[in-house]
């Protein structure tokens, strides 16, 4: 059963009551909450997402309730709590659906250690991935939504969650996170794709949320090989290529940018220098979104070494 | 006990082959009241040691392993830290008295495995603390709360400098000269603890308090202290010290003799109730009817401690709370500063921090998460 199949009423009342279960990635996620934005974000944005039956184990449950008291009427604000806990400051209550987004990145980067977490999107095709590392301003989430949209798998548009088992990359397919300019681009580029709400005046500017792919969702025990890794860097008026980057520096470039790297010790640096051994490593500038999706259709994967 | 979930996460503790028959619901409520207790980690090395046919791909035990890991990152991290300390401390030929969590890591005991660790406790000589501080300043530890008040409270009456921070690393230190307070209503005597330190085998200047007196502290600490949401974990330690030791020589002799000539029965009294209600901590009749005869308590003051502890030391997750729980902690709360200071100085401290505490700064802003 999905969330599009029960009904608002149900959906809501499963919600603001004793939570809503879902399968999202390999995580079982319990949402409790009475707040109207994230009940539209999910039923627009999760719709196709499984929703758990009964006997099923929660990994996280996260709880987000609007201020009581007098603070209701006076610039009202949303509380998420994690087992009873509040790791976060209080946002404004309009940005209950962004901040459920961020709260579940939260829970997973500190909890998930099964995996080696980078902040990353990864994208898929044939069975090969890209990683797309992400330095702010990058334009990572914007051109990771337009390849999406040009036959590309979403794996994740955040967190590239790499196996410590077998070295592959788990897919947790959700809501691609847009900011200012880029929802606008997006939209030009993919005129079919679904948005949530847009949210004004966030830390991070305006923000809004482009549905992932039923695809995507549907295919999300589908794990990938890591072949390329590609740090995009979006550059005013250049030419869209490839350059052949250092691994050293890539290794350095991906424990930087991982959230649980230093926990995994030993095991972490040799999961990093495998990754970066067997992948081919570019810096890719780019300014025109269009001969961007072109050079990444040409991609092929690395020739694998014999030993 | 309050109600029977709360139940849950203790009987585990005392059995923990349990853990092989745990239902998902049983899970569910394990996994979170462990979390909120930072026992989480200490459960994946209970369940390796107990349970001999493991399935470790099910979903819970995910979460004990990635507790577990963050915990021997911890461990790795103290570790590393007491070595730049030593090469500290070592400039001024003093030597590097390991307390509570940081003592179990270094010299290796049992409370050590899973264990959340943070900052790191030293005790030092009070003579010395200047030149410790002096020291360690050197070497990138600053001192935090730097407000003139909490200097003065830390410094004149308390037991130790205010924590100190590592500039770059961020590590925590906390020096201390006692093990309560110059103001506290106990007073064990700091120079005694400090004869009878032992040194770690494998080191040549770090040191640990002596078996006894590292169980005496770790008693004193929980029951003086007054924030008892880890109380349930403090209480494991003590356990786990308490089973390491006993096959010793007259340990329990010499514990009770130690408590007794510092004055720290009451707090013994406490470990061995709670202990053994509440983990099944094997502790020997004659220790137990020992210390109840010498800590002199009123049956009044004994019940009404009874019905405080029972509530306080459950993990702090809302399936262990009944309607006293808050009230609870926070009578132990006030009860714990009133044995740390008295009341002509502990007023003014609690409604000071009381408007202290509405400037506080906040946790996360959740939007920046941290990367390693």
């Amino acid at each position: 059963m999905k969330v599009s199949d029960l009904s608002p009423e149900e959906l809501n009342k499963r919600l603001a009551g004793l939570g809503l279960v879902l399968h999202i990635g390999p995580f079982v996620v319990l949402i409790q909450s009475s707040i109207d934005s994230i009940f539209r974000g999910i039923s627009r944005l999760y719709a196709s997402y499984p929703v758990a039956t009964d006997d099923v184990f929660v990994d996280f449950r996260l709880a987000f309730s609007p201020s009581v008291g007098v603070r209701r009427f006076f610039r009202p604000q949303v509380h998420f709590s994690f087992d009873g806990l509040q790791p976060f400051v209080p946002l404004p209550l309009n940005h209950a659906f962004p901040m459920f987004e961020w709260a579940l990145n939260w829970c997973i980067a500190k909890h998930a250690h099964q995996y080696l977490i980078i902040h990353a999107a990864v994208i898929e095709r044939d069975g090969f991935a890209v990683i797309l590392p992400g330095e702010p301003g990058a334009g990572k989430s914007t051109l990771c939504s337009v390849l999406v949209n040009r036959g590309w798998r979403l794996l994740t548009d955040e967190l590239a969650m790499i196996s410590v088992a077998d070295g592959s990359l788990a897919p947790i397919p959700r809501p691609v996170s847009l900011k200012n300019e880029s929802i606008d681009i997006v939209r030009r580029y993919a005129p079919d794709a679904v948005f949530g709400d847009v949210f004004l005046d966030t830390k991070k500017g305006t923000v809004a949320h482009m549905r992932a792919s039923e695809d995507s969702v549907r295919r999300v025990n589908e794990h990938a090989q890591p072949a390329w890794v590609i740090m995009p860097r979006y550059t005013r008026g250049s030419d869209s290529f490839l350059q052949p980057g250092s691994k050293a520096q890539f290794s350095l470039l991906i424990a930087n940018n991982s959230f649980n790297y230093n926990i995994l010790d030993e095991q972490g640096f040799t999961m990093l220098t495998d990754l970066v051994q067997r992948c081919d490593c570019y810096d890719f500038c780019y300014s025109d979104l269009e001969s961007a999706v072109q050079v990444f259709d040409s991609l092929r994967p690395p020739v694998t070494n014999a030993e | 006990m309050p109600n029977n979930s709360a139940d849950k996460l203790l009987r585990v503790l005392r059995e923990p082959a349990l853990l092989a028959t745990l239902s998902l619901a049983d899970w569910d409520l394990v996994v979170r009241q462990a979390r909120r207790s930072d026992l989480l980690a200490r459960l994946w090395v209970l369940m390796k040691r107990e349970v001999t046919d493991l399935v470790s791909t099910a979903a819970p035990h995910q979460h004990l392993l990635s507790a577990y890991q963050v915990s021997q990152k911890q461990a790795r991290v103290v570790r590393y830290e007491v070595q730049r300390i030593d090469r500290a401390l070592r400039e001024i030929n003093q030597p590097v008295i390991l307390l509570k969590g940081a003592a179990y890591v270094v010299a290796q005991l049992p409370p050590a495995e899973g264990r959340v660790f943070s900052d790191i406790d030293i005790l030092v000589p009070k003579a010395k603390i200047d030149a410790v501080e002096q020291v360690m300043n050197k070497h990138g530890w600053e001192t935090t709360h730097l407000d003139e008040y909490d200097q003065r409270y830390y410094r004149t009456w308390m037991h130790e400098l205010p924590p100190m921070s590592h500039i770059r690393r961020k590590s925590n230190i906390d020096v201390h000269h006692a093990i309560l307070p110059e103001t506290a209503r106990l007073k064990p005597s700091s120079e005694k603890l400090l004869a009878a330190i032992q040194l770690i085998p494998g080191c040549d200047n770090v040191y640990t308090l002596s078996d006894v007196d590292m169980v005496l502290h770790s008693a004193t600490h929980l029951f003086s202290d007054g924030e008892l949401e880890h109380g349930l974990r403090d209480l494991v330690d003590l356990d786990s010290l308490l089973r390491h030791f006993s096959s010793k020589q007259e340990f329990w002799e010499r514990l009770v003799e130690r408590a007794t000539e510092l004055g720290l029965v009451r707090p013994l009294y406490y470990a061995f109730t709670y202990c053994r209600s509440m983990l099944l901590t094997p502790v020997p009749e004659m220790a137990y009817k020992a210390v109840l005869s010498l800590s002199d308590f009123s049956p009044v003051t004994r019940r009404a401690m009874g019905f405080l502890l029972d509530r306080a030391l459950l993990p702090d997750h809302e399936s262990c709370r009944d309607g006293f729980t808050s009230i609870a902690r926070w009578l132990l709360y006030i009860r714990s500063h009133y044995l740390r200071m008295p009341l002509y100085l502990l007023i003014p401290h609690l409604i000071r921090k009381a408007i202290k505490n509405r400037k506080s700064s906040a946790p996360l802003n959740g939007q920046e998460l941290e990367k390693s």
